[in-house]
């Protein structure tokens, strides 16, 4: 049973990194403000999903698996908000989107 | 920092040190973002996954060290970066422009 | 390991100073100290020192980037051209940090088992405080009873700071009619998802800040954070229900009251254990059993801190926050 756990921690662990460190990535390289926080994102709701979980499994039934469970709910409300909040300023402060100029053919 | 006598995830250090790597470098990479970004917004995004990587950071480190009671700080670190950006996102809107953006009505 | 997280943490560090430094648009400063103190608080974390760490968060990465933010829309944010003088300053900088450094060599390694700090009152604190006081948490026990004297001196310096800006900046009473209230100070009250994300989360961090408030004696907390991650939840408050409602939940003479009453509630502690036989913040004659009365009295200063904290903080947040007219 430990070893399925720990064979199950490490694969979340892994993809969680490999996740947060393509959005990282995907941060850097875009061209444009909007598909950027896209990018970014991810990060923040996959990374964080896939790393907690490895974590709590680690953890086992204890209290620190309350608070893994708490700070991982906390930041599945709050960069979403964020996010959102960001994207909202942006706009109304008059960023465009990178295609925003080009053709406005209603082809998609 | 050594692993508490008896603390049971001590054995499985070596993927916690993977992960903290690949959280460290992405945090590199918001930097960059932070320093790179041409416009405000940028800088704020690349502020905003900074400090949700330090939580992940945290809360791995924690594990890493066998110290479980220091998921506090992680806790309390997600909700000022939450702040934090809802801050500068209200502050920056209600900002005096300066003489330069009234001219290019752009902001740096 | 800690080394390599130190290394990697503290080589960000020197890139984000770097960047403060150059940046001419003062609202990326700002932005990057918020980045230098998630940083150092993650350096001061993997060496082990929780307090230090989730202090350096609340107060330097959360509370004080706002402050800054609220003084910074207030004025330009452009940096102004450097003037004339920068050889001599240059010169001064160099002169000091080569002043530091040489100072540097006469200190003991790097957890040196002979260095002074661990030679003379720190093994004693370590060996006595399950005898005398009885808490888990030596930092709380040291800085809430033994170094008590301190931690009042530290609360009136909070307090002085809070008078000294509220002296600068005061609180200006300026009628307004209602709609031309509500267009101004609007906060992100149009912005129904972070107002509706923050009307669930506030009650949260509010209950998380009592939480480290009053479990700073059995692991990493105490005072001085709980009031700042308090007053962070009240600002968030602030920022989505616009000010005119924040200054109508608290109003200025209730944080000024908070402010002052804090402090005098420490005083009051320490004279109590004067009147009930013992020294000055003397804590073990507060009850009948010394180390309950330790305890309790290590419980009743931190929430005087907390109060004064807070209030200080948000103070300070409103003289900045209720002046912004735009």
């Amino acid at each position: 049973m430990n070893t399925v756990l720990d064979i199950l921690s490490w694969i979340l662990l892994t993809l969680g990194g490999l996740a947060v460190l393509t959005g990282g990535i995907g941060a850097l390289r875009m061209p444009d403000l909007y598909t950027r926080m896209h990018s970014a994102s991810v990060t923040d709701s996959l990374g964080a999903i896939l790393v907690i979980s490895g974590i709590m499994l680690q953890a086992g039934l204890t209290l620190a698996t309350l608070k893994l469970a708490a700070i991982l709910l906390f930041l599945l409300l709050t960069s979403p908000t964020a996010s959102n909040a960001l994207a909202t300023a942006a706009l109304l402060a008059g960023t465009r989107p990178l295609d925003d100029e080009d053709s406005g053919d209603a082809s998609t | 920092m050594k692993c508490m006598p008896g603390c049971a995830h001590c054995e499985a250090t070596s993927m916690y040190i993977v992960v903290s790597l690949a959280l460290i470098t992405t945090m590199g990479i918001a930097l960059a973002r932070a320093l790179l970004g041409p416009s405000v917004y940028d800088r704020v995004l690349a502020v905003n996954m900074f400090g949700t990587k330090t939580v992940l950071l945290l809360s791995v480190i924690a594990f890493l060290y066998g110290r479980p009671d220091f998921l506090d700080l992680a806790l309390a670190y997600a909700l000022i970066n939450f702040i934090g950006v809802l801050a500068v996102l209200e502050f920056f809107r209600s900002r005096v422009p300066d003489a330069r953006e009234r001219r290019t009505g752009r902001h740096g | 390991m800690t080394a390599l997280f130190g290394v990697f943490l503290l080589s960000l560090l020197v890139i984000t100073a770097i960047g403060i430094v150059r940046a001419t648009n003062l609202f990326v400063a700002v932005m990057l100290m918020g980045i230098a103190s998630l940083l150092i608080a993650a350096n001061f974390f993997i060496l082990d020192a929780a307090d230090v760490a989730l202090t350096e968060a609340a107060v330097g990465a959360g509370v004080a980037t706002v402050l800054f933010l609220g003084a910074l829309s207030l004025t330009t944010s452009r940096e102004r051209a450097p003037s004339a003088n920068a050889l001599v300053s240059g010169i001064v900088t160099v002169i000091a940090a080569l002043i530091v450094i040489y100072a540097t060599f006469d200190k003991p390694q790097f957890g040196d088992p002979n260095a002074p700090v661990h030679t003379h009152v720190a093994p004693w604190y370590l060996d006595k405080t399950p005898e005398y006081i009885d808490i888990p948490n030596v930092v709380t026990a040291v800085l809430g009873s033994y170094r008590s004297y301190d931690t009042m001196g530290e609360v009136f310096v909070v307090f002085t700071a809070g008078i000294g800006v509220l002296f600068l900046l005061g609180t200006r009473r300026v009628s307004r009619s209602l709609e031309e209230e509500s267009k101004i100070n609007l906060g992100l009250r149009h912005h129904l998802i972070p107002r509706t994300i923050g009307r669930l989360v506030i009650p949260f961090i509010l209950l998380f800040g009592l939480y480290v408030q009053f479990h700073g004696e059995y692991g990493p907390g105490g005072a001085f954070q709980a009031g700042a991650i308090i007053a962070a939840s009240l600002i968030l408050y602030a920022l989505l229900e616009g000010e005119r409602h924040a200054l109508e939940l608290l109003p200025p003479q209730v944080l000024l009251f908070m402010m002052a009453g804090g402090a005098l509630f420490y005083a009051a502690v320490g004279i109590a254990g004067m009147l009930l036989g013992g020294n000055f913040l003397d804590f073990s004659v507060l009850l009948g059993d010394s180390v309950k009365g330790q305890q309790i009295g290590i419980l009743l200063v931190e929430f005087g801190v907390g109060v004064t904290v807070t209030g200080t903080l948000l103070s300070i947040y409103h003289a900045f926050a209720a002046r912004n007219t735009r």
